[in-house]
């Protein structure tokens, strides 16, 4: 009898060592691998160079007018002098802190929620949800003491945010009520959602905002009229929740029947197997699609220029066609496009964090 | 295995009744005039061979399927369409399936409390006691805060033992527990539900382990094309069993 000796555990080994192990398993593995790395290495050399001669070593920085801007490259003067103007639209000058206000109770009242640690963050974060919104109205709009500063003013920077913060956080809970309703054994309640999804999604939202903001008055009788911001708005979250629904429901589907069993046999009724089983799971399996569209919404807030809202691009915009500041049409979209570049990446970045964080291991 | 598995008293009371029920999928009539009592603290395992109808009948008891014809009372609430009595049933009947599914986004003893606290209204904090005691019972205390995924097979049905068992159910629904099992953790499986079988729960069984049904059973029912063709107490279905049908299926099993 012989008894079997296992063998000791040994740390892994190291595929690759220090900067030039991590350079050969990278970038020249082979030899069609190697030609795409110097390839890519001539064109960043063909591009960068000019565009940082243009964005930064040439650029003028200082100045009040346009004769300031000599040098060769871009004018950020232009970006400067009117900066105020693309934050802020027309909101008055003196109100301007209610905005900052707005956006700095926003993100200290948003911190807790992402402090693992907190107890009971849950009831934290829907209190958050369900006062925030009264709070950043009554700021931004007035009444109750302040100056009542009309949405017609509202523009630039915290045009943009308002409308896109308001379609993300109207179209997700729409979107999830939709995908479950279009998944519902009840026929009258799929008939509507399918029908509601269909019809927004098969009309381009710049005709959603042009209906809502040219038609719709035509069919209302003249003394109601709705706030055109308030319009746009709920045409945009309407028409991205369609989009949301879908997303959903794809994520429905990929739960397996075993799941809604073991959590109805537990006795869980349809919204708590729905609320703590099946859409935690679905909701993790779709944060990609969801992201996709909430950045896509996040951009197309600027098609609001149809109806003659100055949200962050309408303002720019605007300012380029500014007699006083003609030709500097570059810098100003090169800035727009750096704003928006920001915030798509940024959330972009979070959901990749939240991804990696959800991740529970293998499914076996 | 020890013999104290069989020495018990029943009670008076029928946990379970079927009446005549019957069951069609489109065309296809599953279930065949079925009439099946359970008695308190009776322990009833059912066989019979593939698409014979075993996990359509247990799982009628819960409604995860509904029949069309016939009567199921359980626990003196009969099952019909109402949504009241389907959740009322469902929270005294626990249910373990073939391939476990525990809830992938929730550590193990999450999977425990979820139920207890959200059907049953217990504080968090009675609720994980609840469960640390009924994960101790399955032997894996330890395992408490790690996701279902990070487990094996044998672990994750025992997880799905103790996650029913923290309803604190008075019936038991197994749907072949060990048949998605490698062979050395069935048996891990099976000691668990000896075990739970010794402290009286009233327990109905689809399984193909002859071993658990001669050890445990009070009465083994053979199940073909939909029908209860014969049941008996272990000792006699096996020995001597009625039916042409049922020496060729069990001439099967017990010849591999
Ligand atoms: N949802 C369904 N739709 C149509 N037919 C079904 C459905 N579910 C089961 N069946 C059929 O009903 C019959 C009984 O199925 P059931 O799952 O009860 O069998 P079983 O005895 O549990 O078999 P197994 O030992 O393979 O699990 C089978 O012929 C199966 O094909
Ligand atoms: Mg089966």
């Amino acid at each position: 009898m012989s008894t079997h000796v296992f063998k000791p555990d040994l740390p892994p080994p190291t595929l690759s060592v220090g900067v030039l192990g991590w350079l050969r398993a990278n970038l020249f593995s082979n030899g069609f691998n190697t030609a795409l790395t110097v390839l890519a290495v001539y064109l960043i050399w063909l591009m960068v160079p000019p565009v940082i001669q243009w964005a930064v070593l040439d650029a003028n920085w200082s100045g009040t007018t346009r004769e300031d801007c000599t040098a060769d490259g871009a004018c950020w003067v232009f970006i400067q002098n009117r900066l105020q103007q693309f934050m802020y639209g027309f909101y008055p000058l003196s109100q301007r802190w209610r905005v900052d206000l707005t956006v700095l109770a926003a993100v200290l009242g948003a911190v807790p929620i992402f402090v693992r640690a907190m107890p009971r963050r849950w009831i934290y974060a829907i209190g958050y949800l369900l006062v925030y919104p009264w709070l950043a109205f009554w700021l931004l709009h007035g009444g109750l003491g302040l100056q009542i500063v009309e949405t017609s003013q509202w523009g630039g920077l915290m045009l943009t945010l308002v409308i896109a913060v308001v379609g993300i956080a109207g179209a997700m809970p729409l979107g999830i009520l939709l995908a479950l309703g279009r998944r519902s054994h009840m026929p009258a309640i799929r008939v509507i959602c399918v029908t509601f999804i269909e019809f927004w999604r098969g009309v381009p939202l710049i005709t959603v905002l042009f209906m809502s903001s040219v038609m719709l008055p035509l069919f209302l009788p003249e003394q109601i009229s709705i706030d055109k911001l308030l319009r746009a708005l709920i045409a945009v979250t309407l028409f991205e929740a369609a989009y949301i629904a879908e997303v959903v429901r794809g994520g429905l589907q990929a739960i397996p029947k075993g799941q809604y069993e073991a959590a109805g046999a537990l006795g869980l009724g349809y919204w708590r197997m729905m609320g703590l089983v099946i859409l935690p799971q679905a909701l993790k399996l779709v944060i990609p699609g969801i992201v996709n569209t909430f950045i896509a919404l996040f951009k197309d807030t600027s098609l609001v220029i149809i109806i003659g809202l100055f949200d962050l691009f309408n303002s720019i915009h605007q300012a380029t066609v500014d007699p006083a500041w003609l030709g500097f049409a570059t810098e100003g979209y090169v800035f727009a496009a750096a704003v928006y570049w920001i915030f798509c990446f940024g959330m972009s970045r979070y959901s990749m964090r939240l991804e990696r964080r959800l991740h529970t291991g293998h499914k076996r | 295995m020890t013999d104290n598995a069989k020495n018990h008293t029943l009670g008076d009371k029928l946990m379970i009744e079927l009446q005549g029920v019957n069951k069609w999928y489109g065309e296809f009539h599953v279930l065949k005039d079925i009439n099946l009592s359970v008695r308190q603290g009776e322990r009833i395992v059912l066989c019979g061979p593939s698409g014979s109808g075993k996990s359509t009948t247990i799982r009628c008891i819960n409604r995860l399927e509904e029949h069309q014809q016939g009567r199921i009372v359980v626990d003196d609430v009969e099952l019909t369409s109402d949504l009241k009595h389907i959740e009322a049933i469902r929270r005294e009947v626990g249910m373990v399936f073939q391939h476990f599914n525990l809830f992938p986004h929730l550590t193990v003893l999450q999977n425990c409390t979820l139920a207890p606290m959200w059907v049953r209204n217990m504080p968090k904090r009675e609720a994980e006691e609840v469960a640390m005691h009924y994960l101790e019972r399955v032997r894996i205390p330890e395992q408490a805060a790690k996701y279902p995924g990070q487990l094996s097979g044998g672990q994750q049905q025992r997880v799905a033992i103790a996650r029913a068992l923290c309803m604190k159910p008075k019936i038991m629904l197994f749907d072949e527990p060990t048949s998605a099992l490698d062979p050395e953790m069935v048996k891990e499986v099976l000691d668990t539900m000896i075990q739970l079988a010794e402290s009286g729960m009233t327990m109905l069984c689809v399984t193909h382990e002859m071993g658990f049904a001669r050890t445990v059973a009070d009465r083994v029912i053979f199940m073909d094309r939909g029908e209860i063709i014969e049941q008996a107490p272990p000792e006699e279905f096996f020995s001597n069993p009625k039916n042409e049908r049922t020496k060729t299926f069990l001439g099967q099993i017990l010849n591999h």
